[in-house]
């Protein structure tokens, strides 16, 4: 069996073909094949949620999938999110209300919010924290997040009336 | 939906026109880390760039008798496998003492340990490599030889004679101990109609940052000079100590920190891993990146607390508090950690215990133990949760025993309000406290007696729910009294530079840091307010040990007081030379003249005289056209330093309301309520979220967090998985309130506010489970972390 793998797949809307070491974790070949650091490295064992990222329309923890998994995958991080505008009122509730602090958990913390947030309704307070409860934030003690993500969601049932 | 809005001003005098102070400005950097564009040390990337990963000892205490490079050597992409005793001979070993704290010793700690390994994860090889996993590859080849030595492990036996002696230099096991006797505690507690005597075990616990720590170091050969991109909280203090230990001069170091995902004390101080990289930059010349994982940090950032404190109270039954005693005992680790040591917090403990009340009679000991385990130092709020947590549980055990409301014995002890400046028992001075007032504000806020009749009604129904509260001071805003009295090259002072672009548009480069708290936008809406131009024309450097003033950085809550009195300062001076020109351009006096929203105005009216533009470019590209003898100084600095008040201290009281199950043992959180007294509020949002981000970390080392040893000094619970952190789902709601008593010792006013709800967390929630817990005849619960199993034993359920 060889060491590396051919992969091609789609980043943010962009044809990648690379050749990777098939011990690659995903957020490794983001950060470090595509300089794509917007995805972060917080524990590498799939607790903290620092990592998180879309493949295929679905969030995934990025330490916890290789690259070579994703051949033919549709991948998107928060780079890409942030460009085509998606969480574009998310990102601003979160500066508004001071949702982060040290930033480190804020793109996967946005990723798992918007999942939510995507199913449409108001989510309950209690819905919102359970829903974040794999994306750990040392810094705010989790309250201006959801108080964040439950003004984009009203604000978002709102628009849709 | 509760967004906050922009709050009016909360200080007339400082309410310039168009004034930013108190009012909740969004900081002005989160754009780039909500897009994912942040910069932290962890993405940086330089050409060259080799990564280092660490053989680390697997004993707890070991003598390395050999090391086996050559199998590694030749392993795909390594550039040198490196040992402590090679690298000694670029970089010079350090001690963690302070002079101040009379008789503390430590042992001197290499960058990679020399001969002896003296704690489970401690470096003992270096391997460099083109990559991180080739290093760590490699590392697997590097075949270290260790004759194990017996561990000390149980700081309660590590003074004994027959445990053996961790450093041969120094004689014996204690790092340092401290006495204190004030008053007559003999005669109080003999006095007292009732004492209370227990044993409080806050068990060790880690910061967890959710980035870890990170450096990289690039030495560049041709021009002897030393770049350092750290993630830490104290650029300046790195600088000194790079410079001190590889014998170069300041002006070949440079410290660059960028973004920093968190900090709370971890990143303030020496790591040895991370001195190891700086050290094999500079004998490899060239970029040497390190990257804790998370594995690494768990075993290599400072751990906290450890302290078994036995300790008493007595108290009469009108509620007067008669006595306090403790007697600490802590264990730090191997070695006392540099340059700001180990033995600060069990000082901090003795200090303040008591504090916010009027008892005289206080007697303290302390003694600090080295041990095999991972080293220990100041961590968020430094000593507070601990001596919070004794007080406050020592407070209510005595109201339940002579059967008084909580509350009500604290207003019969606390400081008065209006007798300041006031003393401790322990000889803490303070300028201006307002316990009564934050004791009634939080009654109000949280509805007090309707909550109490709700625990009753529902303790009726088998639902045992507790409130708890805790009264707190805070050490902010130190002057040169907390190290570099004792020696440390730790800067108590800082600066801020605010210069005038050629646009109008000013920046501030100041030496504190941003590590999340939001010191850019405090320090960015402070230069706008006293300089007199919008808040989006105002940019902000920090981190850059070449292009900031020589500054202190993050800790001890420092950043906002100290930082901010120096950029208001500085922000005022370059008002002044702006109006010098001014007033020779429009032929006015410049005392007549202001600068408001940007433009030079007439001071009386308000009425624009000139765009801060117009005089810019006149200033810059037509000097010229001035009058002579008129030369425009369009920077200035200034420096500030508490000189008044050793520490400014802050104060408050928290609130916690939880339910226990009985049956399971678990906690739940309901509700947290807070509120602290900090001084001049210069943005609502920023304090508050500095207070909600603090108390779930207190509310981590009161539920959750415990770094678990074996006997052998092995840690048991080294990961994510194992070592449980706050998250979103168990956390509660955080109401917060205030009392605003301003310093007179600056003109801001401004007090620290980021420590102060890790202070108060643990005691509240230790208070309410016991109050929960109280009318089932549970023993009060005392060992932190209070998990469902210690509930249980409590109920002698287990």
């Amino acid at each position: 069996m060889s060491d590396t793998v051919d992969i091609r797949l789609s980043v943010n809307g962009e044809r990648v073909a690379e050749r990777v070491d098939a011990r690659t974790t995903l957020v490794d070949f983001l950060r470090e094949a595509l300089s794509l650091t917007g995805s972060h490295v917080g524990c590498e064992h799939g607790v903290c949620g620092a990592c998180t990222v879309r493949v295929n329309g679905q969030i995934v923890r990025g330490c916890l999938m290789l690259a070579a998994q994703c051949d033919g995958a549709k991948i998107e991080t928060i780079e890409g999110l942030s460009d085509a505008g998606e969480v574009a009122d998310l990102q601003a509730a979160f500066e508004q209300r001071n949702a982060l602090q040290c930033g480190f958990c804020t793109p996967g913390m946005l990723l798992t919010a918007q999942e939510l947030l995507k199913r449409g309704g108001v989510p309950s307070r209690d819905e919102i924290r359970d829903h974040i409860s794999g994306n750990y934030c040392r810094c705010t003690g989790y309250h201006a997040i959801v108080d964040a993500v439950e003004a984009v969601a009203q604000a978002r049932a709102g628009g849709k009336k | 939906m509760k967004i906050v809005e922009d709050n009016p001003p909360v200080l007339s005098a400082l309410d310039r026109p168009n004034s930013y102070i108190g009012r909740s400005v969004p900081r002005p950097n989160l754009k780039r880390l909500t897009q994912g564009r942040g910069q932290y040390v962890s993405d940086v990337t330089l050409l060259r760039m080799a990564h280092v990963a660490y053989v680390r000892s697997p004993h707890a205490h070991a003598r390395i008798v050999k090391i086996g490079k050559a199998a590694a050597e030749k392993a795909p992409g390594v550039i040198a496998v490196v040992t402590g005793a090679e690298l000694a001979k670029v970089m010079t070993p350090w001690v963690g003492v302070l002079t101040h704290l009379k008789g503390l010793k430590s042992a001197p700690q290499a960058p990679i340990a020399v001969e002896r390994a003296c704690w489970q994860g401690e470096a003992v090889c270096a391997v460099v490599a083109r990559t991180r996993a080739q290093a760590e590859d490699a590392c697997e080849l590097v075949d270290v030889t260790y004759q194990e030595l017996p561990a000390v492990v149980d700081p309660e036996t590590a003074l004994d004679a027959k445990t053996p002696v961790i450093h041969a230099s120094i004689n014996d096991n204690l790092c340092f101990e401290r006495k204190l006797d004030v008053g007559k505690v003999d005669e109080a507690f003999a006095s007292s109609d009732a004492v209370v005597e227990t044993t409080f075990m806050f068990n060790r616990h880690t910061g967890v940052t959710n980035e870890p720590r990170a450096i990289v170091a690039d030495w560049n050969e041709g021009e002897q000079r030393m770049t350092v991109y750290q993630g830490t909280q104290a650029p300046h203090m790195m600088q000194d100590l790079f410079a001190k230990h590889l014998s170069l001069r300041h002006d070949q170091v440079r410290v660059l920190t960028k973004d920093v995902g968190g900090s709370f004390g971890i990143k303030v101080h020496t790591y040895a891993d991370e001195m190891a990289t700086v050290a094999l930059s500079k004998l490899l010349k060239r970029p040497v990146k390190f990257v804790a994982d998370r594995i690494e940090s768990f075993v290599t950032d400072i751990h906290a607390r450890d302290h078994r404190i036995k300790a008493k109270i007595g108290v009469k039954k009108d509620g007067t508090i008669t006595a306090f005693e403790i007697d600490d005992l802590t264990g730090i680790g191997p070695y006392s950690v540099y340059p700001r040591t180990s033995g600060i917090e069990a000082n901090q403990v003795v200090n303040l215990v008591g504090g916010p009340y009027t008892c005289p009679n206080y007697r303290a000991q302390a003694r600090v133990v080295f041990t095999n385990k991972n080293v220990m130092c100041q961590y968020r709020a430094v000593g507070h949760p601990i001596a919070v947590a004794v007080t406050e549980a020592l407070v209510e055990l005595a109201a339940a025993k002579i059967g008084m409301d909580p509350l009500e014995l604290r207003r019969r002890n606390l400081l008065p309000d209006e007798n300041y400046p006031a003393q401790s028992a322990a000889g803490l001075k303070f300028e201006k406290l307002s316990h009564h007032e934050s004791l009634a504000h939080l009654d109000a806020m949280m509805n007090y007696a309707g909550l109490r009749a709700e625990q009753a009604k529902l303790r009726k129904n088998g639902v045992y729910r507790g409130l708890g509260f805790a009264s707190f001071i805070e050490v902010t805003n130190p002057s040169a009294a907390f190290y570099g009295v004792g020696g440390a090259r730790i800067t108590s002072q800082d600066g801020a530079t605010v210069k005038l672009d050629a646009q109008g548009n000013i920046s501030v480069a100041t030496g504190v840091t941003e590590q999340g708290q939001g010191a850019e936008a405090v320090v960015a809406q402070v230069a706008a307010s006293a300089f007199g131009v919008p808040i989006e024309r105002v940019r902000v450097v920090t981190g850059d040990t070449d292009n900031t003033p020589y500054g202190g950085g993050t800790w001890a809550s420092r950043a906002a007081g100290i930082g901010g009195e120096a950029a208001w300062q500085a922000g005022k001076a370059l008002r002044a030379n702006v109006l010098v020109v001014a007033g020779a351009m429009l032929q006015a006096k410049p005392e007549t003249l202001d600068i408001r929203n940007g433009a030079v105005v007439d001071k009386a009216t308000g009425t624009e005289r000139l765009p801060l533009e117009e005089l810019a470019r006149v200033a810059y590209f037509r000097p010229d056209t001035l009058p002579a003898g008129v030369q425009a100084e369009l920077m200035a600095t200034r420096h500030y330093v508490p000189r008044a008040w050793p520490f400014a201290f802050t104060n408050g009281i928290q609130a916690s309301y939880l339910e226990v199950d009985v049956d399971t043992g678990f906690v739940r959180l309901l509700k947290h309520w807070c509120v602290e007294d900090c001084g001049t509020i210069i943005n609502p949002q920023l304090v508050d979220e500095q207070i909600r981000g603090g108390i779930v970390q207190g509310i981590g080392a009161a539920l959750f967090e415990h770094c678990l040893y074996d006997e052998r000094g092995q840690m048991l619970n080294g990961n994510m998985a194992d070592y449980l952190v706050p998250m979103a789902a168990e956390m509660p709601d955080i109401e917060c309130g205030h009392v605003v008593s301003p310093t007179a010792d600056s003109e801001l006013g401004a007090k620290g506010a980021g420590e102060a709800g890790t202070a108060g967390a643990p005691a509240c929630i230790m208070n309410a489970i016991n109050d929960a817990l109280r009318p089932l005849g549970a023993a009060p619960l005392g060992e932190m972390p209070f998990t469902p199993e210690r509930v249980l034993k409590a109920l002698g359920k287990v």
